[in-house]
């Protein structure tokens, strides 16, 4: 029997989208293990009531530590706060998302502790009682399965892979007491796009263009389908176009750009090589849309469209609109 | 600037990989090797920020076979002053090889240690924090941008919707995310001087490590793909089987 802990992040007193995520799948493995899940929520004013939802995801207690100071991630501060949580929990396994923050924190504590650190894990099962992670390696080339051989297992989740299931439990909210310590490291501020648009690794849609896009005023044509799509979708790019400065770096899809799992992903104008496959190939479902009918991208595309992007965009826009339409 | 730039050998990205049928390692047999992508970033800013304060070294080191003697090679050539090779066989345990470094770092001197964000062949993402949190040293992670003034380094890192600003004062580590810089490719000069420079080898054990590879497989095949069509003719057909196959329209 061991507990789970499963670290829900937050952001200006709000949960992330990723924090149902995080302890729906704890909730997954603590069920394995017969154990409780227990959330930890870190953050500023209005983190507590936030909190408050998790326990729809199946959290059993929820672990809070609010404070002013604790507004901007304090990643010193927030190795304390889990440590203390940690040693009154005594936990089997640790989850964190696999986001900026989760994998910043994840990596500290696991040093902290001395135990290993599963990144960007794709799926957890349990064998004999302890949890077995598989997580995609060279670029998603490989995955590879691991057991942990000291405990708690720490482990950061790949978002929008694990389902965020409703399996409310009682989800007793409890107050984490202060922790006293000197940053060594101050975040000061954050700054947040122009676009309030979700983050690329974040949304269930991506529309990702490449350099058959030409310029970077036609991006209007691929503004035009997130629209379509509604609010679940965001724009991404290849490296070619972050590159010839058409696009933020923030949106690169790829090895050296953002690893992303949508439920539906548009590669328009997109070769498909293989540092771009390594950041879409887990995708759901996959459309591409090119004029070279021998472009790798097809070889992963669930459904391709050979042809011209300016034709065949537009068209896409408007067919969707009138299904979106008549949908709701 | 007192730089150390931990560096290390992956497989080119370009490579083809195959699980080897012991099903527990990669069949690295014809594959190209490269320094890290993302190192090659780390080591650039060390350079810029020693020929910015105008005086100053930068070290490479790397925990890797004998073959990594050429990445550390590569280094030189870019124009880093000494290299070392922490000499094992490596582990995709992030925590040995975050101790190994840690252990070699804490016997030298130095304002800043710079790491890539992430190692393309094992993609742990851990290291660098990892280092960070065993020297009681600040770090900011997935940096792309970094300015140090008087002893005070400001860096932002890329977060989901934005950055974070980040502040701490010197000595400190951070991790390189691409966009902090173009690194320079190695001029002629610089790969001649590189066979002068100074290289210190020594056989590490690395420490037990906490995670066990079960196996390793191929990444899981994608359906069958199927071509809907083509020009905008073939719209309306890829829209239905969006919303009625697929379901996700
Ligand atoms: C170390 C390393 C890391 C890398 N990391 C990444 C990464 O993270 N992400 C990434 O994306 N790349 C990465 N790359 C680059 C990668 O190798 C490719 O160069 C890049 O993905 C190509 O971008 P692209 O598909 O937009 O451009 P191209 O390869 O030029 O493809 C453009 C496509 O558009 C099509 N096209 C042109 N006009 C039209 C039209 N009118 N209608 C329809 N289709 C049209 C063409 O047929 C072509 O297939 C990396 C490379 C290296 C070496
Ligand atoms: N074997 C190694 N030798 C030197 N540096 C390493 C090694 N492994 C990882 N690193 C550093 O840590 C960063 C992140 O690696 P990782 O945590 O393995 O993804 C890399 O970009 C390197 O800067």
């Amino acid at each position: 029997m061991a507990d789970t802990i499963a670290y829900a992040e937050t952001r200006s007193g709000s949960l992330r989208p990723v924090a149902g995520e995080v302890v729906a799948a704890a909730r997954k493995l603590a069920d394995q293990m017969s154990g409780q899940v227990v959330a930890v929520v870190v953050g500023g004013p209005g983190s507590s009531d936030a909190a408050a939802d998790l326990a729809r995801f199946g959290a059993d207690r929820i672990l809070v530590a609010e404070s002013e100071s604790l507004d901007l991630y304090q990643p010193d501060a927030t190795v304390e706060i889990l440590d203390s949580a940690a040693k009154a929990v005594v936990p089997g396994a640790i989850l964190f998302p696999a986001s900026a923050q989760g994998k910043d924190l994840s990596a500290r504590f696991a040093a902290r502790l001395h135990v290993a650190l599963g990144s960007e894990v794709t799926e957890i099962t349990v064998e004999d009682g302890a949890p077995v992670i598989t997580r995609p390696m060279y670029g998603g080339k490989a995955y590879g399965r691991f057991r942990f051989k000291k405990s708690p297992a720490l482990i950061s989740i790949r978002p929008n892979v694990f389902p965020a299931t409703v399996d409310p439990r009682e989800g007793a909210i409890e107050s984490l007491p202060p922790v006293e310590v000197v940053p060594r490291t101050r975040v000061v501020a954050i700054e947040s796009s122009e676009r309030t648009a979700l983050d690329v690794r974040e949304a269930p849609v991506v529309v990702a263009g490449g350099r058959g896009l030409q310029d970077a005023s036609n991006w209007r044509l691929l503004e035009d389908l997130v629209e379509a799509l509604g609010d679940d979708a965001t724009l991404g790019a290849s490296r070619a176009v972050v590159d010839a400065g058409w696009r933020p770096h923030s949106e690169q899809v790829g090895q050296t750009g953002k690893v992303v799992s949508p439920n539906l992903y548009f590669a328009v104008g997109i070769s498909g090589a293989i540092q771009h496959l390594a950041g879409m190939r887990t995708a759901s479902v996959i459309v591409a849309v090119n004029k070279d009918a021998e472009a790798p991208i097809f070889g992963v595309a669930n459904y391709g469209v050979v042809g011209d992007l300016f034709e065949v965009l537009p068209r896409l826009t408007e067919e969707i609109r009138a299904t979106r339409g008549s949908a709701r | 600037m007192r730089s150390i730039v931990c560096i290390k050998r992956v497989p080119d990205s370009e490579a083809r990989l195959r699980v080897s049928p012991d099903g527990k390692t990669i069949d690295a047999s014809g594959v190209k090797y490269i320094m890290n992508p993302y190192d090659e970033y780390a080591l650039e800013e060390a350079l810029r920020l020693k020929d910015q304060s105008g005086e100053g070294t930068v070290t490479a080191i790397t925990v890797g076979p004998d073959d990594a003697r050429e990445t550390l090679r590569s280094a030189l050539a870019m124009g880093a002053d000494d290299g070392v090779l922490l000499r094992s066989d490596g582990s995709m345990d992030g925590v040995a090889v975050a101790r190994a470094l840690a252990d070699e770092i804490a016997t030298r001197e130095y304002d800043l240690v710079l790491f890539g964000k992430q190692a393309i062949d094992d993609d742990n993402m851990q290291v660098p924090a990892m280092v960070a949190q065993m020297l009681a040293l600040p770090c900011a992670t997935v940096v792309v941008d970094l300015e140090i003034e008087g002893g005070v380094a400001t860096a932002k890192r890329e977060i989901e919707g934005g950055h974070e600003i980040v502040e701490f004062d010197l000595p400190g580590v951070i991790a390189a995310q691409k966009g902090l810089n173009d690194p320079r490719y190695p001029s002629l000069k610089g790969i001649m001087a590189a066979k002068r420079k100074p290289m210190e080898e020594k056989d590490i054990a690395l420490a037990e490590p906490t995670i066990e590879l079960l196996g390793l497989t191929p990444p899981p095949a994608r359906p069958e793909p199927q071509i809907v069509g083509e020009g905008p003719d073939a719209v309306p057909e890829l829209v239905r089987r969006l919303r009625e196959e697929a379901k996700v329209l």
